[in-house]
């Protein structure tokens, strides 16, 4: 089998130098985050207690952090060694996902200070769908990182150590499926409680299974995405007969997961409010209809080997897994009559600046550690 | 209303027969009121509106004036928040002549916490920040514990705790029903400033008696009102207006320990519709039956573990 190799090359190329920049100017937001308050650089309030911070930065990113999940789902769980190759590079976005949400989460919490009190024993309340949420992407984000260890080692050659963490490897692996299944389902659950805020067209006790499916077509949708962009820009060996065969899996996942959410609107007789022509019931259509679309595409096995219908395809359904997420945490809550929220620029350019961060790793991953296979 | 109520159900019988072996999904549990729990009762028919409960719950917690327009001489908040703990609204409609009636006329309602009977910010708080009083029921918020997340706000179906926006080390702020005037005796600093007894502070049990014995008045005759709390012995005597049949409080989400009466649907007065049932309850359900002594998480485990070693096998 071949070995997975740094594709090596210069680190502060003039787009590492882009997302640095836009690093710095999130800096400055936070510093001033840190000292007047979050309402001085968020349009947070009362009503919309939580803003792209924790939806995009924590919601979707650690759905885009699904990658590793989906594919270990497809290796260990259904026994197909052929994917083997996917791993690392969607190990490598897990792992980026995961602790930025992270970071994130450390900067938008008010009192940052103590949040170490969700470990202390007398604090912890175990009716919390929120504590499930932070104690699993909190120790997730230990595993990845374990889990990421022998690329690490690899690069010392320190290879005694990597034979024996190999060794231990299975308890990781085993931890990294079964993790980002509960979280997953929690940030779903997590909404439950919101009842009557949240529009019928995304409240519903199926929420934690809903969330569960889409963050592992998700993390299907990003592999292939990623796979397709570094096979344009960087020599790694092809991996476009595996990556359509994934994408098979689309059709099916996607049909199950449209079924189970048009049914359970329906069920509840809401499906009404989709067709208002109001900004919910125009989000709702297009969420669905972003996976509707690649459904229809993907079912046709002469699209699948198109790596062009393969990568769009792959946008529409990380789209409208975003949307999901944003409709379900922000355009489908409506705390009352009076309460507006739209992100401020601040609160953008700090989220941009965690991107850049994502983005800064993985060039200097990927040219540093061995990740990709090479041509 | 109903529509709410109706979709609730459906909610969870929908997520029932759809998906997840979860039986207890159905079954949502039934808190009901501690034995000693106390209350308020706030009657928006004796209310004129003087707004000295909003003084009062100022004096009782050191809260500032919140001042609006360039003097800053004005006490005047537009809504509940980090330091306005308690307010009174006015609804208004048409000529705005009659009190308490729907329709060309006017109603105050008081707004702050409603101690809930199961309250959702007890449940989605991480960190036990917000606890609910096990011999009284009052619900109260610990800053040493809080790590500032905001789920309770989240959570909360009506929008009570608030958040310091502005401050750097900021705190959720809420009603606490003056516990710590409670423990000395005295009562909540809205009742006690409440020269009608619109605001009436006493045991939860009573106040919800009390709510019913008015709802059975007949409008436009002279009856007793006490003032204060309901055992004063301080009487107003007056005209009974015209209740709409519904006691707010009595079964909204599960249930409060504040209730409230009035002429005007609550709707019109600002407060959310919602159902009997508690979405507590259903979160909580959905969460302890996949984490019950994380026994299926554990099982889950030790089936992972076996089916990823079956599968580096196969790759040697």
């Amino acid at each position: 089998m071949k070995k997975e190799q740094p594709l090596g090359g210069k680190i502060f190329t003039p787009t590492f130098l882009f997302f640095l920049l836009l690093l710095i100017i999130s800096l400055f937001f936070l510093a001033k985050r840190f000292m007047y308050g979050l309402g001085a650089v968020t349009n947070l309030s009362d009503g919309y207690p939580w803003g792209i911070w924790i939806v995009f930065d924590v919601v979707i990113g650690t759905a885009f952090g699904c990658g590793g999940y989906a594919i270990a789902i497809m290796v260990y769980l259904f026994n197909k060694g052929e994917y083997h190759p996917l791993i690392r590079p969607a190990l490598m976005t897990s792992l980026f996902g995961y602790s930025l949400a992270g970071l994130a989460v450390f900067f938008d919490v008010g009192r940052y200070w103590q949040i170490y009190n969700i470990f202390l024993p007398w604090y912890l309340n175990p009716n919390s769908v929120m504590l499930e949420v932070a104690l699993c992407i909190g120790a997730y984000v230990v595993v990845l990182w374990i889990e990421f260890t022998p690329a690490f080692l690899e690069k010392l050659g320190a290879d005694s150590a990597k034979k024996s963490l190999e060794k231990i490897m299975f308890i990781f692996v085993a931890l990294g499926i079964l993790l980002p299944t509960m979280h997953q389902s929690s940030l779903g659950t997590m909404m439950v409680v919101a009842g009557s805020k949240l529009s019928p067209l995304w409240w519903t006790g199926l929420l934690p299974l809903l969330f569960l499916i889409s963050c592992i077509f998700m993390g299907y949708a990003i592999v292939i995405f990623e796979a397709s962009i570094t096979a344009q820009r960087y020599k790694i060996a092809d991996e476009s007969r595996i990556l359509s065969k994934l994408s098979g899996i689309f059709p099916w996942m996607i049909g199950i997961y449209l079924i189970i959410r048009f049914a359970d609107v329906a069920i509840r007789g809401h499906l009404g409010l989709a067709f208002r022509g109001d900004l919910m019931g125009n989000m709702f259509l297009l969420e669905n209809l972003l996976l509707l679309i690649p459904m229809g595409i993907l079912f046709m096995p002469a699209n699948r080997n198109n790596a062009r219908m393969l990568f769009l395809s792959a946008i529409s359904i990380i789209l409208a897994g975003t949307l999901y997420r944003f409709n379900c945490y922000l355009i489908g809550f409506d705390p009352g009559v009076g309460w507006k929220y739209f992100p401020a620029a601040g609160e953008i350019l700090v989220t941009v600046g965690i991107v850049s961060i994502e983005i800064m790793a993985f060039l200097w991953f990927i040219k540093r550690l061995p990740i990709y296979h090479r041509a | 209303m109903e529509i709410k109520r109706r979709d609730f159900l459906k909610g969870i019988a929908g997520g029932a027969a759809l998906a997840l072996a979860q039986p207890a999904l159905a079954l949502a549990r039934e808190k009901s009121r501690l034995p000693d729990a106390v209350g308020i009762l706030y009657d928006a028919t004796l209310c004129i509106g003087c707004k000295a409960c909003m003084v009062g719950c100022r004096k009782a917690n050191n809260l500032p004036a919140e001042t609006i327009g360039p003097q800053k001489l004005w006490d005047n908040p537009i809504d509940l928040s980090a330091r306005t703990l308690n307010i009174i609204k006015k609804y208004v409609s048409g000529t705005g002549e009659y009190k308490d009636r729907e329709i060309n006329g006017f109603s105050f309602i008081k707004r702050h916490c409603m101690h809930c009977v199961d309250p959702a910010c007890v449940s989605a708080c991480p960190a036990s920040a917000m606890t609910k009083d096990k011999k009284i029921g009052i619900v109260s918020y610990n800053k040493d514990a809080c790590i500032g997340c905001r789920y309770c706000q989240v959570a909360c179906p009506f929008n009570i705790p608030k958040f310091e926006w502005d401050n750097p080390f900021p705190q959720i702020v809420k009603c606490q029903l003056c516990n710590h005037l409670l423990a000395k005796g005295e009562l909540p600093g809205c009742c006690d400033a409440c020269p009608t007894g619109a605001s009436l502070f006493g045991p939860a049990a009573a106040l919800l008696e009390e709510a019913k014995r008015r709802q059975k008045m007949q409008p436009g005759s002279y009856y007793d009102f006490p003032v204060s709390t309901i055992t004063s012995g301080k009487i107003q005597y007056q005209q009974a207006a015209q209740y709409i049949p519904r006691i707010y409080g009595e079964n909204e989400v599960g249930g409060a320990q504040v209730l409230m009466l009035a002429g005007v649907p609550f709707e019109k007065l600002g407060l959310p519709d919602l159902p009997s049932g508690s979405y507590v309850a259903l979160a909580e359900n959905i969460q302890h039956t996949l984490y019950k002594g994380m026994i299926l998480p554990i099982v889950a485990f030790g089936g992972l573990i076996f089916l990823v070693k079956r599968s580096d096998k196969n790759k040697e």
